[in-house]
Protein backbone atom coordinates (compact mmCIF):
# COMPACT_ATOMS: atom_id res chain seq x y z
CA UNK A 1 0.00 0.00 0.00
CA UNK A 2 1.07 3.69 -0.36
CA UNK A 3 1.42 5.71 2.20
CA UNK A 4 2.93 9.00 3.09
CA UNK A 5 6.16 9.86 5.23
CA UNK A 6 6.86 12.99 6.25
CA UNK A 7 4.78 14.53 2.85
CA UNK A 8 6.38 12.52 0.35
CA UNK A 9 4.73 8.82 -0.72
CA UNK A 10 6.12 5.43 0.10
CA UNK A 11 5.12 2.32 -0.79
CA UNK A 12 5.15 -0.18 1.17
CA UNK A 13 4.14 -4.07 2.43
CA UNK A 14 4.08 -4.02 6.08
CA UNK A 15 0.64 -4.40 7.53
CA UNK A 16 1.77 -2.39 10.73
CA UNK A 17 3.72 1.32 11.84
CA UNK A 18 6.29 -0.05 13.71
CA UNK A 19 7.00 -2.75 11.06
CA UNK A 20 7.16 -0.56 8.55
CA UNK A 21 8.87 2.26 10.78
CA UNK A 22 10.79 0.45 13.52
CA UNK A 23 10.58 3.06 16.59
CA UNK A 24 13.73 4.85 17.19
CA UNK A 25 14.94 6.88 20.25
CA UNK A 26 14.27 10.27 20.65
CA UNK A 27 11.77 10.63 17.82
CA UNK A 28 8.21 11.69 17.81
CA UNK A 29 5.74 9.63 15.48
CA UNK A 30 2.48 11.34 14.30
CA UNK A 31 -0.34 8.95 12.16
CA UNK A 32 -2.69 11.31 10.67
CA UNK A 33 -2.26 14.23 12.94
CA UNK A 34 -2.33 12.65 15.86
CA UNK A 35 0.49 11.58 17.79
CA UNK A 36 0.97 7.99 19.13
CA UNK A 37 3.29 5.74 21.44
CA UNK A 38 1.66 2.41 20.33
CA UNK A 39 1.87 0.09 17.34
CA UNK A 40 -0.39 0.65 15.06
CA UNK A 41 -2.08 -0.61 12.04
CA UNK A 42 -2.20 1.16 8.87
CA UNK A 43 -4.23 2.12 5.95
CA UNK A 44 -3.90 3.08 2.58
CA UNK A 45 -2.93 7.07 2.40
CA UNK A 46 -2.22 7.27 5.82
CA UNK A 47 -0.04 10.33 6.51
CA UNK A 48 2.76 9.59 9.17
CA UNK A 49 5.50 12.19 9.96
CA UNK A 50 8.43 11.29 11.94
CA UNK A 51 10.18 13.95 13.75
CA UNK A 52 13.49 13.87 15.10
CA UNK A 53 13.38 15.55 18.47
CA UNK A 54 15.56 18.89 18.84
CA UNK A 55 16.73 18.68 15.34
CA UNK A 56 16.03 21.94 12.74
CA UNK A 57 15.19 20.27 9.50
CA UNK A 58 15.72 21.68 6.05
CA UNK A 59 12.78 24.39 4.89
CA UNK A 60 11.10 21.99 2.43
CA UNK A 61 10.88 18.56 5.37
CA UNK A 62 10.19 21.56 7.68
CA UNK A 63 6.56 22.46 5.89
CA UNK A 64 5.94 18.84 5.94
CA UNK A 65 6.58 18.52 9.52
CA UNK A 66 4.61 21.74 10.76
CA UNK A 67 1.67 20.47 9.07
CA UNK A 68 2.15 16.73 10.92
CA UNK A 69 -0.32 17.92 13.61
CA UNK A 70 -2.71 19.72 11.04
CA UNK A 71 -5.64 17.39 10.25
CA UNK A 72 -5.24 15.86 6.65
CA UNK A 73 -7.84 17.22 4.32
CA UNK A 74 -8.04 20.47 5.89
CA UNK A 75 -4.78 21.31 6.12
CA UNK A 76 -5.05 21.43 2.05
CA UNK A 77 -8.14 24.09 2.48
CA UNK A 78 -6.71 26.11 4.55
CA UNK A 79 -3.91 26.75 3.05
CA UNK A 80 -5.66 27.69 -0.13
CA UNK A 81 -7.94 30.16 1.79
CA UNK A 82 -7.74 34.07 2.13
CA UNK A 83 -8.46 35.75 5.34
CA UNK A 84 -8.33 39.70 5.99
CA UNK A 85 -8.39 41.06 9.38
CA UNK A 86 -8.94 44.62 10.66
CA UNK A 87 -7.74 46.00 13.49
CA UNK A 88 -4.40 44.19 14.76
CA UNK A 89 -5.01 45.02 18.93
CA UNK A 90 -6.11 42.72 21.37
CA UNK A 91 -8.31 40.58 18.97
CA UNK A 92 -6.92 40.97 15.71
CA UNK A 93 -2.89 40.28 16.99
CA UNK A 94 -4.12 36.64 18.90
CA UNK A 95 -6.38 35.86 15.59
CA UNK A 96 -3.43 36.25 13.40
CA UNK A 97 -1.29 34.37 15.50
CA UNK A 98 -4.07 31.29 15.70
CA UNK A 99 -4.67 31.44 12.04
CA UNK A 100 -0.99 31.26 11.02
CA UNK A 101 -0.39 28.63 13.50
CA UNK A 102 -3.32 26.36 11.66
CA UNK A 103 -1.91 27.28 8.40
CA UNK A 104 -4.19 29.89 6.69
CA UNK A 105 -2.25 30.43 3.12
CA UNK A 106 -3.35 33.68 2.81
CA UNK A 107 -3.69 36.52 5.45
CA UNK A 108 -4.41 40.20 4.69
CA UNK A 109 -3.67 42.89 8.09
CA UNK A 110 -4.53 45.97 8.24
CA UNK A 111 -4.23 48.85 11.35
CA UNK A 112 -2.64 52.24 11.50
CA UNK A 113 -1.20 52.43 14.68
CA UNK A 114 1.76 51.95 16.18
CA UNK A 115 2.75 49.56 19.43
CA UNK A 116 2.52 51.71 22.83
CA UNK A 117 3.55 50.38 26.31
CA UNK A 118 -0.46 49.80 27.34
CA UNK A 119 -0.93 47.13 24.32
CA UNK A 120 1.48 44.52 25.92
CA UNK A 121 -1.13 43.69 28.51
CA UNK A 122 -3.21 41.94 26.38
CA UNK A 123 -1.64 42.46 22.54
CA UNK A 124 0.28 39.80 20.81
CA UNK A 125 3.46 42.12 21.04
CA UNK A 126 7.02 42.37 22.96
CA UNK A 127 9.20 45.74 24.33
CA UNK A 128 10.79 45.62 21.35
CA UNK A 129 7.96 46.37 19.07
CA UNK A 130 7.33 49.44 21.23
CA UNK A 131 7.23 52.58 18.58
CA UNK A 132 6.81 49.93 15.51
CA UNK A 133 3.82 50.31 12.97
CA UNK A 134 1.99 46.87 14.58
CA UNK A 135 1.39 45.28 10.95
CA UNK A 136 5.14 45.38 11.02
CA UNK A 137 5.58 43.81 14.09
CA UNK A 138 3.16 41.45 13.88
CA UNK A 139 4.01 40.36 10.10
CA UNK A 140 7.36 39.97 11.85
CA UNK A 141 6.02 37.14 14.46
CA UNK A 142 3.62 35.51 12.11
CA UNK A 143 6.71 34.65 9.61
CA UNK A 144 8.65 33.22 12.19
CA UNK A 145 5.56 31.11 13.01
CA UNK A 146 4.83 30.18 10.27
CA UNK A 147 7.11 30.97 7.05
CA UNK A 148 5.27 29.03 4.59
CA UNK A 149 2.25 31.25 4.45
CA UNK A 150 2.03 34.72 2.34
CA UNK A 151 1.00 37.48 4.55
CA UNK A 152 0.79 40.98 3.27
CA UNK A 153 -0.75 44.03 4.61
CA UNK A 154 -1.15 47.97 4.87
CA UNK A 155 -0.08 50.58 7.15
CA UNK A 156 -3.41 52.49 6.98
CA UNK A 157 -7.19 53.79 8.86
CA UNK A 158 -10.26 51.79 7.85
CA UNK A 159 -12.78 54.24 6.58
CA UNK A 160 -15.91 53.74 4.66
CA UNK A 161 -14.40 55.50 1.86
CA UNK A 162 -11.71 52.45 1.80
CA UNK A 163 -13.19 49.48 2.89
CA UNK A 164 -14.44 48.19 -0.96
CA UNK A 165 -10.76 48.59 -1.90
CA UNK A 166 -8.91 47.11 0.59
CA UNK A 167 -11.34 44.06 1.28
CA UNK A 168 -12.08 42.92 -1.76
CA UNK A 169 -11.41 38.88 -2.24
CA UNK A 170 -11.19 37.02 0.84
CA UNK A 171 -12.83 34.14 2.00
CA UNK A 172 -13.73 35.76 5.45
CA UNK A 173 -13.22 39.24 7.03
CA UNK A 174 -12.76 39.44 10.24
CA UNK A 175 -13.88 42.91 12.32
CA UNK A 176 -11.28 43.18 15.40
CA UNK A 177 -11.34 47.05 16.18
CA UNK A 178 -11.70 48.44 19.45
CA UNK A 179 -14.10 51.50 19.05
CA UNK A 180 -17.79 50.62 19.21
CA UNK A 181 -18.63 53.05 16.20
CA UNK A 182 -15.77 52.00 14.01
CA UNK A 183 -16.84 48.23 14.60
CA UNK A 184 -20.14 49.33 13.40
CA UNK A 185 -19.32 51.45 10.15
CA UNK A 186 -17.26 48.41 9.20
CA UNK A 187 -19.55 45.86 9.27
CA UNK A 188 -22.51 47.96 8.03
CA UNK A 189 -20.10 48.91 4.87
CA UNK A 190 -18.46 45.42 4.93
CA UNK A 191 -21.67 43.74 4.44
CA UNK A 192 -22.81 46.71 1.90
CA UNK A 193 -19.62 45.86 -0.92
CA UNK A 194 -20.07 42.18 -0.02
CA UNK A 195 -23.03 40.57 0.81
CA UNK A 196 -21.84 37.25 0.36
CA UNK A 197 -18.57 37.48 1.85
CA UNK A 198 -18.50 36.15 5.66
CA UNK A 199 -17.72 38.56 8.60
CA UNK A 200 -16.92 37.11 12.03
CA UNK A 201 -17.22 40.50 14.45
CA UNK A 202 -16.35 40.88 18.33
CA UNK A 203 -18.31 42.67 20.60
CA UNK A 204 -18.03 42.49 24.85
CA UNK A 205 -14.72 40.82 26.22
CA UNK A 206 -14.05 43.48 28.62
CA UNK A 207 -13.60 43.31 32.31
CA UNK A 208 -13.05 39.80 34.25
CA UNK A 209 -16.79 37.98 34.18
CA UNK A 210 -17.39 34.55 33.69
CA UNK A 211 -15.08 32.87 30.58
CA UNK A 212 -18.50 31.05 29.69
CA UNK A 213 -20.26 34.37 29.11
CA UNK A 214 -18.31 35.00 25.76
CA UNK A 215 -20.16 33.28 23.10
CA UNK A 216 -20.65 32.97 19.57
CA UNK A 217 -23.91 33.97 17.67
CA UNK A 218 -24.73 34.26 14.08
CA UNK A 219 -26.62 37.25 13.73
CA UNK A 220 -27.51 38.42 10.38
CA UNK A 221 -26.97 36.47 6.90
CA UNK A 222 -23.17 35.78 6.56
CA UNK A 223 -22.23 37.83 10.12
CA UNK A 224 -21.26 36.08 13.25
CA UNK A 225 -20.44 38.02 16.23
CA UNK A 226 -18.46 36.59 19.19
CA UNK A 227 -18.17 38.45 22.56
CA UNK A 228 -20.81 38.50 25.49
CA UNK A 229 -22.31 41.25 24.14
CA UNK A 230 -22.61 43.97 26.67
CA UNK A 231 -18.95 44.40 28.70
CA UNK A 232 -17.65 47.35 26.82
CA UNK A 233 -14.34 48.80 27.89
CA UNK A 234 -14.94 51.54 30.46
CA UNK A 235 -13.19 53.30 33.36
CA UNK A 236 -13.37 50.67 35.89
CA UNK A 237 -13.33 47.67 32.99
CA UNK A 238 -10.37 46.80 31.43
CA UNK A 239 -9.62 44.86 28.76
CA UNK A 240 -7.31 42.28 29.83
CA UNK A 241 -5.37 39.20 28.24
CA UNK A 242 -7.54 36.38 29.61
CA UNK A 243 -11.38 37.32 28.10
CA UNK A 244 -9.61 39.71 25.11
CA UNK A 245 -8.19 36.26 24.37
CA UNK A 246 -10.83 33.90 24.72
CA UNK A 247 -13.14 35.96 22.68
CA UNK A 248 -10.18 36.51 19.52
CA UNK A 249 -10.10 32.29 20.35
CA UNK A 250 -13.59 32.32 19.16
CA UNK A 251 -12.98 34.38 16.34
CA UNK A 252 -10.67 32.40 15.13
CA UNK A 253 -12.24 28.75 15.87
CA UNK A 254 -15.77 30.28 13.49
CA UNK A 255 -12.87 31.59 10.90
CA UNK A 256 -12.00 27.92 10.92
CA UNK A 257 -15.41 26.40 10.61
CA UNK A 258 -16.50 28.20 7.93
CA UNK A 259 -13.34 27.86 5.72
CA UNK A 260 -14.01 24.14 6.09
CA UNK A 261 -17.61 24.69 5.06
CA UNK A 262 -19.13 24.68 8.28
CA UNK A 263 -21.57 27.40 8.98
CA UNK A 264 -23.22 26.79 12.34
CA UNK A 265 -21.48 28.32 14.99
CA UNK B 1 -42.34 42.09 13.42
CA UNK B 2 -39.43 40.05 13.92
CA UNK B 3 -36.81 42.23 15.72
CA UNK B 4 -33.97 39.84 16.15
CA UNK B 5 -35.80 36.28 16.27
CA UNK B 6 -38.24 37.48 18.45
CA UNK B 7 -41.88 38.89 18.02
CA UNK B 8 -43.00 42.59 18.69
CA UNK B 9 -45.71 43.65 17.84
CA UNK B 10 -45.21 47.12 15.79
CA UNK B 11 -48.65 48.98 17.07
CA UNK B 12 -48.50 52.45 14.87
CA UNK B 13 -45.86 52.78 11.74
CA UNK B 14 -42.62 54.18 12.65
CA UNK B 15 -39.28 54.68 10.82
CA UNK B 16 -36.04 52.77 11.64
CA UNK B 17 -34.56 55.98 13.46
CA UNK B 18 -36.89 56.14 16.21
CA UNK B 19 -38.07 52.45 16.48
CA UNK B 20 -34.09 51.81 16.99
CA UNK B 21 -34.42 55.52 19.69
CA UNK B 22 -37.40 53.66 21.41
CA UNK B 23 -35.39 50.18 22.17
CA UNK B 24 -32.50 52.11 23.54
CA UNK B 25 -30.23 51.49 21.08
CA UNK B 26 -27.22 54.13 20.01
CA UNK B 27 -27.74 54.68 16.57
CA UNK B 28 -24.08 54.96 15.64
CA UNK B 29 -23.05 51.49 16.98
CA UNK B 30 -25.28 49.29 15.34
CA UNK B 31 -25.48 47.74 11.93
CA UNK B 32 -29.26 47.12 11.05
CA UNK B 33 -30.22 44.63 8.08
CA UNK B 34 -34.00 44.55 7.42
CA UNK B 35 -35.42 41.89 5.29
CA UNK B 36 -32.19 40.69 4.39
CA UNK B 37 -30.30 43.95 3.27
CA UNK B 38 -27.84 45.90 5.13
CA UNK B 39 -29.39 49.89 5.86
CA UNK B 40 -27.30 52.39 5.92
CA UNK B 41 -27.09 54.64 8.77
CA UNK B 42 -28.43 57.70 6.42
CA UNK B 43 -31.46 55.90 5.67
CA UNK B 44 -32.52 55.12 8.87
CA UNK B 45 -35.20 58.16 9.19
CA UNK B 46 -36.32 57.57 5.93
CA UNK B 47 -37.00 53.63 6.15
CA UNK B 48 -40.52 53.53 7.88
CA UNK B 49 -41.61 49.61 9.53
CA UNK B 50 -43.97 47.43 8.17
CA UNK B 51 -45.46 45.04 10.72
CA UNK B 52 -44.41 41.98 7.94
CA UNK B 53 -40.42 43.29 8.62
CA UNK B 54 -37.44 41.20 9.82
CA UNK B 55 -35.41 43.41 11.67
CA UNK B 56 -31.61 42.14 12.35
CA UNK B 57 -29.33 43.96 14.43
CA UNK B 58 -26.06 44.33 15.82
CA UNK B 59 -25.38 46.65 18.47
CA UNK B 60 -21.61 47.14 19.71
CA UNK B 61 -20.01 47.99 22.72
CA UNK B 62 -15.97 49.02 22.70
CA UNK B 63 -13.06 47.01 23.40
CA UNK B 64 -10.72 44.59 21.35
Amino acid sequence: MTVYLNGMPKNISEKTLFSAFPKKENTIVILNGFQISDDTELKENDEIYIIEKGVLPCRNQLEAMMSARHTPKIHKILKNSKVAVAGLGGLGSNIAVCLSRIGVGNLFLVDFDIVEPSNLNRQCYYIKHIGMPKTEALKGQLEEINPFINISSKNIKVTKENVKELFEGFDIICEAFDNPEAKAEFLISAKTYFPDTKIVCASGMAGYGSSNDIKTEKKMKNVYVCGDFETGAKPGTGLMAPRVMICAGHQANMILRLLIGINEV
Amino acid sequence: MKFNGKQLPLLWPTNLLDFLKLQNIQVDRVAVELNGKIIPRESFFNTILKDSDTIEIVCFVGGG
